[in-house]
This record gives structure tokens, C-alpha cells and sequence, in this order.
């Protein structure tokens, strides 16, 4: 029988070249769905946080949805915010307490829908806040209703039929509009539905910490997760959807960064 | 210090940074727009900061997020952007972050929205409505230190006659004692630790150090305002001891009712007057042993009867109690009219009387 | 019997997995499928066959931190019978990666 047992480390010779224990996660358990990509992305945020070393002067405020959580599995200092403010509350922390990392995580829903005014905001001002916007184009955690950044011929339910122009109007990119400000200093937009785009994402994430260590202005920081409960679509069919249909509107690069943070890179 | 003639906003400003508030956050809007403006002069000279947001909802939410990390820290507005903060000021409560809101309003029509909050869940805030700038120069201090005594959003009333009008006012750092430090407050340094710190609402607590949960944290908030309502009632009273008329007034409506008070008394009538300093929590014991020898109770306000209510629930005999304000604006829409004066408030009080029992 | 060349290989804590099935076409050279097991809340759960490159992509994108990886100091040959299922028939690098 060819199946090799995976229950036990392999008694050969071996180096361990990837743990599931994720450093200042305290729990790996978690309640979201089966296929979800928020974990993933949580995952790369603790990493940078650990690899940058800055743990012990992190602070982040999570909005409201399946990704609000972090604040209970991430041991760093948090406060959960209203829906659609934590740009808002980051600046209050930040202008109050300069030498703390302060980032936030957002759903599209809390960012693009309740919260496009303090973004932008945060965004002019130019605050050295890091602001992470997990998007599935969804409002998931109420059940699956259109965002700002649904995108066109997106199935929710509040657009059945799939979004549509005429009807719903077109989904907000908050990246593109970012890099016009000229506060904002890093924009960037990843996507964790396969294992090179999510190495690259990590990158950009690194990034966006480096540009606020670096006190430069506001970071910026979209990735594009998989929502197949919102999607209405087998777990498995999750990455090729996000592939074909949200990346086609969104599409992954990095938009906006200052040269030397990354020269100075990995 | 030194007595000065000064402006409401300056004295309320002075005194806040007194009290040691180092962030502020606002947006214009009249008549609050003195104090954002005196507080970003002000502020970045004692190396504090002052944030023109962009909206109420970003003033509101900058403020909880300086308190959350430990500062002294205010917003405001008037009523109608102060109606944009409820769900801050709420979620503050539950959450037990300590911050002062400044609501300056255009008149008395905002009594309901400070003591009975339009924000969300089983929560109140204490509301402190000075009478003139003298004594908003103390409230603005208090302020503060009840917010961290409780760990919870309070309110200070002023109006553009706190606002604008010139007084002579010392303003005087004030001790009203120690407060335990802000260990709850977000720094940082517990990152890694397996002791990090989370303020929510919800309080669902780290995955390794289970919070009391949503039940658990609202019951004892809940348990918390009744606390502060048994401990913190403040209210004056004015010639009220062998009164058989007492007038209940509130806020900056209370020196016109005073100044009429003392012209009836040289006139031979018992008269006297009754202020809660406190809004909420209203001082209804003392309301009612004030008003239990007066023939009747008059309630003065400039607006349709909002603390006539609280009058009504803290006086058993409800029959002596008799409304003599109303809704009054000037012109602008932005200030009291005409009934804030001291004849119409003396011919009301006239008239009262002459109607008997 | 044929020989697969195997560098390396991984563990699974299968009472995490949410059968999900991300693993199964980010596996490079295609050693992972889905089998007939079920962990106890029901989950069927993907077993590791031969020739496994420890690229650590099923790591990568678990969603529910199931995969520690391992990788052999020096590549193992592992016999299979001419009748197994062998790599790359279960989508290697189906995930169409780019970037």
C-alpha cells in the first residue's frame, strides 16, 4: 500500500523545515469555515510580527467579522473596534503612543462599505498606521450580502443573480485609491489561494511593518481570501474562483512603496 | 493661577489640560467649535495632541482609541453631532474605556439625549451641567477623574452661553484624589507574553485567558452604573429650606431662575430653587426631601420637558409638579429665545402661584 | 515495482482538518489526495503518497495548520507496487500559481 503514515515525525535522518505551531498564535483551533483564507493570512501578519521582533510593542485594533477573533488568538495587546473605525482608533493609539506598532484588519465589508471614510482619512493625514483589508468580497459573518467591493457578477444575497452594474453599481478599489494620496506610502494587494502568492504575500506585509517603522506614512495591505460558504461554492472550487473571477477585478502586485524599504527587503 | 476674564472655551480648555488631557479630537460645529479650536492651539503646547477628524464618527472613535491607550483624552460637539457618537460612547461604556465628551449645546434640548443615551445596551454616563464657566472650569477636571474612577464615558453639558460668555475664573488644578494606574491600558508590551491585553465590549477574552463573555461583562457594567448612581448624585439648592415654591432648574437656565428667586424672596415670597449638578444620576432623594414641604414644584426648562421627567420620578406626589418652561430658539435656531429671560421666567412663576393648588 | 524518489514528508494533525481539499492541487509534485478516512467530526481527511519534495505548499496553504514538513537529509527511494496510484496523477501544480 503506497499511503505513507503521517502520524508520527519520520525517524530518518530529517531537518523540519515548516511547523503548524505560528508564533503568538495561542490556539490553532479556530471556528471558520472549512476552506476559509482569513487563518492563512492571520498566520502571515503573526510571522512578520515575529520575525520583525516587535511583539512587545504591537497593538492592533480588528473590526467586526469571522476575522475579528484575532484579537482573542493573537497574543499581542488588542481592541476590538466598531465596525468600519479601526483606521480611526489605530490613529488614536498611534498619535498617543508613537513608538507602539499599531496595525488593524478589516473585512472589505467593514473597510470598503462602513468604513471607506476613515481609510481614506487615515490615508491623507498620513498616519503611520498599518492597515490590513482581508477581502472576499463578502459580509460573510452576517450570512453572505454584497460590500462595497463585491465585484461584477458576484452571486451574494442581496445580489442573487450576480452583481450586477445597472443595479448594484461597481465594487470601490480602495488600494487604487490609496496610492493617490500622497500620505499613503505603501499599497499592496495579495492573495492567499495558492502557495506562491501567499509567499509573496508575506513579502508585502513585511513591507507595509517596514514602512511604519520607518515612520513613513500610512501602509496598506489587501489580500484577497477565500470565502467559499459566501461564495456559495465547494471548498475546493475557493482558489480558482478567487483566481478567476476576484482577481480579475482586483489584480495582485504591489501598487505603491517607497524605494529603499524595498531594497532593504528579506 | 490667577483670576482671568475668560472665555467659556478657554477656561473649559485651560482646565482640561489641567486635568492632564493630552488628546483631543473634534469636528466644528457651533457652538463647539471655540473649544476644538482652543484645544488645537493649546494642546501641542503641552506637547499633547489635538486631531481636526474629519467626521463625528472618526472624532468619536480617535478619542476611544487615546483612552484605550491610556491617555486623558475628549471629543465633543453639540447634540446633533453628538447624536453621531452614541454608538462610540456606548461601546465605550461596555467596554469600560474612560473618555469626556464635551457636548456644547445650542439650547437644553439635549437633556434626554446625555442621561437616556441613544446608544446601544444597558449603560448611562455620568452628566455634569455647570451652571457658568466658574463652575465649568471644575466640571471639566471632574470629568475626567470620574471617567477613571469608573472606567467608563462621561459627559459634560455645556451650551454656547458656557461657551462664549466671559467670566472672571480662576482655573485651579484639582485633586480629587489617586486613581489606580491604567494597567488595562494598551501599550504593547504584553505582546509575546501569553498575557496580552484585549478591551472588547464582548469581552470574549484570549484564547488562553477566557474573558467574562458578553452576559458576564454587561451585568457588570450594568452593576457598575448602579453603583455610580447610589455614590455620585450632586445637586444645590438655592433659599429652598422653608420653601413653599421650589423651582427646578438645570445647567446655565439655573442663574436666570436664581436671580429671580432672590427678587421674589425680597418680595415676601417662599420661594426657593432646586439644581441637579448631576444629570445623570439625577439626585432624587435630595429632590425629594427638597420638595416635600412646597406647595409646588416648578420645573423650568428651556426645551419640551425633558428633565421634568426625572422631576416626575423622584417625586412621589406628582400632583404639585408643574411645568413652566418650554421649547424657546432665537432666530439663528441656535440659541435659547426669549423665555430664557428674567421676566418671562418671573411672570411664569407668577402665574403659578396665582393658580392655587 | 517501481522506485519514487522522496525528499522529504510531513505530519498531519488530522482531528484539525476541515477536509477542505486546498492541500490536494497545491501539493507540487502531486502526492497528496483525498481519501475514504474521516477524523471524528466527520471530515474526510487526504493521506501522502510517495514522492513527496518537501516544498511545504500544503503548509502553506492549510487553512487549519494540519502540516508539519519534514525534509530527509539525504532523498529515500520508496518501492511501490505497478498497481498504486503514482505522483502527479492527483494534479500536480494544478493550482495554476503564477506571479
Amino acid at each position: 500500500m503506497a499511503v505513507i503514515p503521517t502520524d508520527l515525525p519520520p525517524t530518518t535522518a530529517h531537518v523540519q523545515i515548516a511547523t503548524a505551531r505560528v508564533p503568538l498564535q495561542l490556539s490553532n483551533d479556530h471556528h471558520l469555515c472549512a476552506g476559509c483564507g482569513h487563518p492563512v493570512a492571520q498566520r502571515l501578519i503573526l510571522e512578520v510580527i515575529a520575525e520583525l521582533g516587535i511583539a512587545n510593542r504591537t497593538i492592533v485594533t480588528a473590526g467586526h467579522g469571522c476575522y475579528t477573533g484575532i484579537v482573542s488568538y493573537a497574543d499581542i495587546d488588542a481592541v476590538q473596534v466598531l465596525h468600519g473605525r479601526a483606521p480611526a482608533v489605530s490613529t488614536g493609539i498611534k498619535r498617543v503612543r508613537p513608538d507602539a506598532v499599531v496595525f488593524s484588519v478589516q473585512g472589505d465589508g467593514d473597510m470598503v462599505s462602513e468604513g471607506l471614510h476613515e481609510i481614506l482619512h487615515a490615508g491623507a493625514r498620513g498616519e503611520k498606521i498599518t492597515c490590513i483589508m482581508l477581502n472576499n468580497g463578502v459580509f460573510a459573518d452576517t450570512g453572505g450580502q454584497m460590500t462595497g467591493a463585491t465585484v461584477l457578477g458576484q452571486r451574494t444575497k442581496t445580489s442573487l443573480e450576480g452583481r450586477d452594474a445597472e443595479l448594484h453599481g461597481y465594487p470601490i478599489p480602495v488600494g487604487d485609491l490609496l496610492t493617490q494620496l500622497p500620505g499613503v506610502a505603501y499599497v499592496a494587494r495579495g492573495a492567499v489561494n495558492n502557495a506562491g502568492s501567499i509567499a509573496q504575500t508575506k513579502k508585502f506585509v513585511r513591507r507595509a511593518f517596514q514602512t511604519q517603522l520607518a515612520g513613513a506614512g500610512l501602509s496598506f495591505v489587501e489580500i484577497l481570501t477565500m470565502c467559499p460558504t459566501g461564495w456559495f461554492m465547494p471548498t475546493a472550487e475557493g482558489p480558482s474562483y478567487l483566481a478567476e473571477t476576484i482577481e480579475d477585478t482586483f489584480p495582485i502586485g504591489q501598487l505603491k512603496a517607497m524605494a529603499d524599504v524595498i531594497a532593504g527587503d528579506d | 493661577m490667577v483670576a482671568q476674564l475668560l472665555q467659556g472655551a478657554d477656561a473649559i480648555t485651560e482646565a482640561a489640560i489641567a486635568a492632564g488631557c493630552r488628546f483631543f479630537a473634534g469636528y466644528p460645529m457651533l457652538p463647539f467649535t471655540d473649544l476644538l479650536e482652543r484645544m488645537s492651539r493649546r494642546l501641542p503646547q503641552v506637547g499633547g495632541v489635538c486631531m481636526n477628524a474629519a467626521s463625528e464618527l472618526e472624532a468619536v472613535n480617535m478619542t476611544l482609541g487615546a483612552a484605550a491607550a491610556g491617555a486623558r483624552a475628549g471629543t465633543g460637539s453639540t447634540g446633533q453631532g453628538v447624536a453621531l457618537m452614541q454608538e462610540a460612547v456606548a461601546e465605550a461604556a461596555q467596554a469600560e474605556i474612560p473618555f469626556v465628551v464635551f457636548t456644547m449645546a445650542r439650547g437644553q434640548q439635549d437633556y434626554f439625549q446625555c442621561t437616556r443615551g441613544g446608544g446601544w445596551g444597558d449603560y448611562r454616563t455620568i452628566t455634569l451641567a455647570p451652571r457658568d464657566v466658574v463652575e465649568a472650569a471644575e466640571h471639566a477636571q471632574l470629568a475626567f477623574h470620574l471617567a477613571d474612577l469608573y472606567r467608563s464615558p462621561t459627559i459634560f453639558y455645556g451650551d454656547y452661553l458656557i461657551a462664549d460668555t466671559n467670566m472672571s475664573v480662576e482655573v485651579v488644578a484639582r485633586d480629587y484624589g489617586e486613581l489606580p494606574a491604567k494597567d488595562w491600558a494598551v501599550d504593547g508590551s504584553r505582546g509575546g507574553t501569553g498575557k496580552s491585553r484585549l478591551i472588547w465590549s464582548w469581552d470574549m477574552g484570549k484564547v488562553n485567558n477566557r474573558g467574562r463573555q458578553p452576559d458576564g461583562q454587561w451585568r457588570k457594567v450594568a452593576a457598575k452604573f448602579e453603583e455610580i448612581a447610589a455614590a455620585e448624585q450632586r445637586h444645590e439648592t438655592f433659599m429652598a429650606d422653608d420653601a413653599e415654591y421650589l423651582v427646578v432648574s438645570w445647567g446655565t437656565s439655573a442663574a436666570f431662575v436664581d436671580y429671580v428667586v432672590e427678587e421674589l424672596r425680597a418680595e415676601g415670597v417662599r420661594i426657593g430653587s432646586f439644581r441637579p449638578i448631576t444629570l445623570w444620576p439625577f439626585p432624587e432623594k435630595a429632590l425629594e426631601e427638597a420638595a416635600a414641604k412646597a406647595k409646588k414644584v416648578l420645573v423650568y426648562e428651556v426645551n419640551a420637558g425633558q428633565m421634568l421627567e426625572d422631576v416626575r420620578l423622584s417625586i412621589s406626589d406628582r400632583s404639585k409638579i408643574q411645568f413652566i418652561g418650554g421649547v424657546s430658539v432665537d432666530y439663528s435656531g441656535m440659541r435659547q429665545g426669549d423665555i430664557l429671560e428674567a421676566a418671562p421666567i418671573r411672570e411664569r412663576i407668577r402665574q403659578a402661584i396665582a393658580e392655587g393648588d | 515495482m517501481t522506485a519514487v524518489l522522496t525528499r522529504g514528508t510531513v505530519t498531519m494533525v488530522v482531528e484539525r482538518c476541515k477536509g477542505c481539499e486546498l492541500c490536494i492541487p497545491a501539493c507540487r509534485p502531486g502526492v497528496l489526495r483525498m481519501s475514504e478516512r474521516t477524523n471524528h467530526h466527520g471530515f474526510k481527511l487526504p493521506e501522502l503518497l510517495p514522492g513527496c519534495t518537501a516544498c511545504r505548499a500544503c503548509y502553506e496553504v492549510c487553512p487549519d495548520f494540519v502540516f508539519d514538513v519534514f525534509r530527509y537529509d539525504t532523498p529515500i527511494e520508496i518501492e511501490v507496487d505497478a498497481g498504486d496510484v503514482v505522483v502527479g496523477a492527483a494534479g500536480a501544480g494544478a493550482t495554476g500559481e503564477t506571479h
